[in-house]
């Protein structure tokens, strides 16, 4: 145990050895080169926006590079151009877009404004884009009516998939489109105004259809005539009575209803007197007095 | 004995936990120098040799990423002599080896070549229980070796079963599945001195390491230093280290002896330094650039300057023939290669077929080694070096590495040793759930 030469020794002292140790551990590592710096960077900006007044500031600073941006002349949109509306439904979406122009086009929230649009009834398709110029552009593919659906008291028009395209005053202001009635007429208008083209003939007496049942069709001649159609097929069912008006002129007779849901067995319900001119004409055939 | 079977069942998990980080160091404690070597494994994915090209004996699998030696201190015969010195100097290696690295190493693969380790032979038999020899007959087989009182405070080192006989047939490598009827093991047993073992284990927990493997450094330089047919015909590697001469036999890939004789490079080293009058730095360098055992006409007239800076002319002045360096080295060289001469003729050597010994070692360098061995040692004595692994600088390919490189061979490849296998069943703890289950297969 004696005290040799004071030579320096090479081995690490055991501190050193761990030290050096706990810097190769990866995680330590890691956590020295990344956590160190970002707690660094994040201290300082922390300390820095510790105060409220740098904060508004700087929020100011940027509203202000913002709005700068916001309001150059490129970006401003100054019209609204409507292509394919008419004059009433172009009204109606300059009613349901309330921007007041100039306005720039980062403040259009064109997707609410394209919703906006196709919420309207007459309106079938709609397209919104912001023209170069400044031009709101708006193209509209409008919904065209084809039926008026009776609907308890009010008259709707309806285009060709049953949606509703304006309401109606009054069915004389457009007697060319068939009347429609029933509940669940709306989701059969295709089919009613087929039956509608198919019964021509008969547009003089036609006064509309009524859906039975959401299944089925009425048509509804004047004199509380009807004829029962079925559910399916019901355009040759209807050709069939218009062949038997034809040879026959069946509908001009006392007849109440003529009922063709069973194709099989057509029926025809005749009126009160007719059934009782028949009545008789059977009882003399069969000699009764 | 059941105590060293759990604790060498944990440095095995240890050693797959480092496998499974692929980083694992290897330290070799020798008496000149502690060498430190970090193997990083990555699987042998990245070997591409081609159709019959093996992946060289699985060293392909590992890699040498960081190496560094330091001189040693407080080691005396391969055994720790001062704990704290010990423990410096395996922080300097370590640290060093880590640096090169540049990865932090937590579990170390040690070897010691002290503590007096000594070699037993042990046998085994039983009769196998079902037709099949299964698992279990493997593990009642070498609970059945009769273990030698070797003495209070020793422990075991290596346990490994060299042969397997299944009745008459002997030599086997793997019984299990085979049908027979009395199954016979023998088993090599080395044992060394536990104090010996807890000092280095103390060291290198105070480096804040843990042991994943404990290895005798002849084990592993016969590993590295032996080529394969060596091994598998039989052979002898001396390992001349420092401060001790290590030698191991090996026959069919297996360590069939070993034992140390205390005296290597470091007793010529002193002679020297006593003969001339030198300190001992100066011997070492006088040993290592003009040291040599077999002396010529020539060496009578190459005269060395000893040197010294003592300021006395007379004794700086000193001059000293090649041919006296040789006249002091000589005698103690011939002595070491005597002492291992008679311990392998003590383990029954000359009985092998193969004579074949291979020397190997930082001693074994001297010049002209290859010319006196023969006379003692008989004629099939080659120098050896290890073999080369992927990654393993230059600086540390020479002989004195063969038990860092066979240590290397050995974290990747351990051979199986007894607590590899499985615990026979009737000694597991009782309440166990393993010897429910055989209760139940037996009687039902």
């Amino acid at each position: 145990m004696q005290q040799i030469s004071p030579r320096r020794d090479p081995a690490p002292s055991r501190l050193a050895y761990r030290m050096e140790r706990l810097l190769l551990t990866p995680a330590f590592r890691r956590l020295l080169w990344v956590g160190v710096p970002v707690f660094c960077v994040s201290l300082a900006v922390g300390l820095y926006l510790s105060d409220q007044t740098r904060r508004d500031a700087l929020s100011l600073m940027v509203e202000n590079v913002k709005a700068k941006v916001r309001d150059r002349p490129e970006f401003m949109v100054k019209l609204m151009a409507i292509d394919g509306a008419s004059p009433g439904v172009a009204e109606d979406i300059r009613e349901a877009l309330p921007v007041d122009f100039p306005m720039s086009s980062f403040d259009l929230d064109l997707p609410q404004m394209l919703r906006e649009v196709s919420a309207l009834d007459a309106v079938a398709k709609a397209d919104l884009r912001v023209r170069p110029g400044g031009v709101l552009q708006i193209s509209v593919q409008e919904r065209t009516p084809v039926a008026i659906w009776r609907n308890d008291e009010t008259l709707d028009l309806l285009d060709i998939e049953g949606h509703r395209v304006a309401p109606l005053a009054n069915r004389a202001a457009r007697p060319d489109l068939p009347l429609i009635a029933g509940v669940g007429a709306q989701k059969a208008v295709e089919e009613g105004v087929a039956i509608m083209a198919a019964a021509y003939p008969l547009a003089t007496r036609l006064r509309g259809l009524v859906r039975v049942g959401e299944r089925r069709w009425d048509v509804v001649l004047d004199d509380d005539q009807r004829i029962l159609l079925p559910e399916i097929d019901p355009v040759p069912a209807l050709e069939q009575v218009l062949a038997l008006d034809e040879a026959q002129d069946l509908l001009a007779r006392d007849v109440v209803s003529v009922d063709m849901r069973n194709k099989n067995r057509p029926t025809v319900r005749l009126g009160e007197s007719a059934a009782d001119s028949l009545r008789l004409v059977r009882l003399k055939e069969l000699g009764v007095d | 004995m059941k105590d060293l079977y759990e604790s060498q069942r944990a440095m095995r998990s240890m050693r797959k936990a480092a496998m499974q980080r692929g980083v694992i160091a290897i330290l070799d404690v020798g008496t000149s120098k502690i060498a430190c070597l970090v193997l990083r494994f990555d699987g042998p994915e990245g070997f591409d040799g081609g159709d019959g090209v093996g992946s060289l004996a699985g060293q392909s699998s590992f890699r040498v990423i960081g190496a560094a030696t330091t001189r040693s201190r407080g080691v005396r015969f391969g055994e720790i002599d001062a704990m704290q010195e010990t423990e410096r100097a395996i922080r300097t290696a370590v640290q060093a080896a880590q640096k090169m690295a540049n990865v932090r190493v937590d579990h170390v693969i040690a070897c010691l070549a002290g503590g007096a380790p000594r070699s037993y032979g042990l046998a085994g038999q039983i009769e196998v229980e079902h037709t099949n020899v299964t698992e279990q007959d493997v593990a009642r087989v070498m609970a059945a070796c009769d273990v030698p009182d070797f003495g209070e405070g020793r422990e075991v080192l290596h346990a490994q079963p060299v042969n397997f006989a299944l009745d008459h047939r002997s030599g086997m490598s793997d019984p299990r599945g085979q049908i027979g009827n009395q199954l016979a093991c023998d088993m090599h047993l080395l044992t060394v001195d536990g104090n010996v073992i807890s000092n280095l284990l103390y060291c290198i927990k105070r480096c804040d390491l843990e042991l994943a493997g404990l290895a005798s450094s002849a084990y592993v330089s016969g590993i590295s230093s032996l080529v394969e047919d060596e091994q598998e015909l039989g052979a002898a590697c001396v390992d001349m280290g420092g401060g001790a001469t290590g030698l191991s036999i090996f026959m069919k890939k297996h360590m069939i002896y070993a034992d140390t004789v205390a005296m290597g490079g470091d007793q010529v080293t002193s002679d020297i330094s006593k003969g001339l009058q030198v300190p001992l730095a100066v011997a070492e360098r006088l040993k290592t650039v003009h040291g040599g055992v077999v002396a010529t006409g020539m060496d009578d007239r190459d005269l060395i300057e000893i040197g010294g800076e003592t300021g006395d002319w007379e004794l700086d002045r000193r001059t000293v023939s090649r041919a006296e360096l040789i006249g002091i080295m000589r005698p103690r060289v011939e002595e070491i290669l005597e002492e291992v001469r008679a311990r392998l003729d003590g383990a029954g050597f000359e009985h092998l077929p193969s004579q074949q010994i291979v020397l190997t070692g930082g001693a074994s360098q001297i010049p002209g080694l290859d010319g006196l061995a023969p006379k003692i040692l008989g004629q099939q004595v080659r120098i050896g070096r290890p073999l080369r692994v992927q990654g393993l600088p230059q600086a540390a390919t020479g002989a004195g590495f063969a038990s860092a490189v066979g240590l290397c061979l050995f974290a990747a490849h351990p051979q199986d040793e007894w607590w590899d296998f499985e615990m026979p069943a009737d000694r597991y703890p009782s309440r166990s759930l393993k010897r429910a289950v055989k209760w139940f297969k037996d009687n039902w």
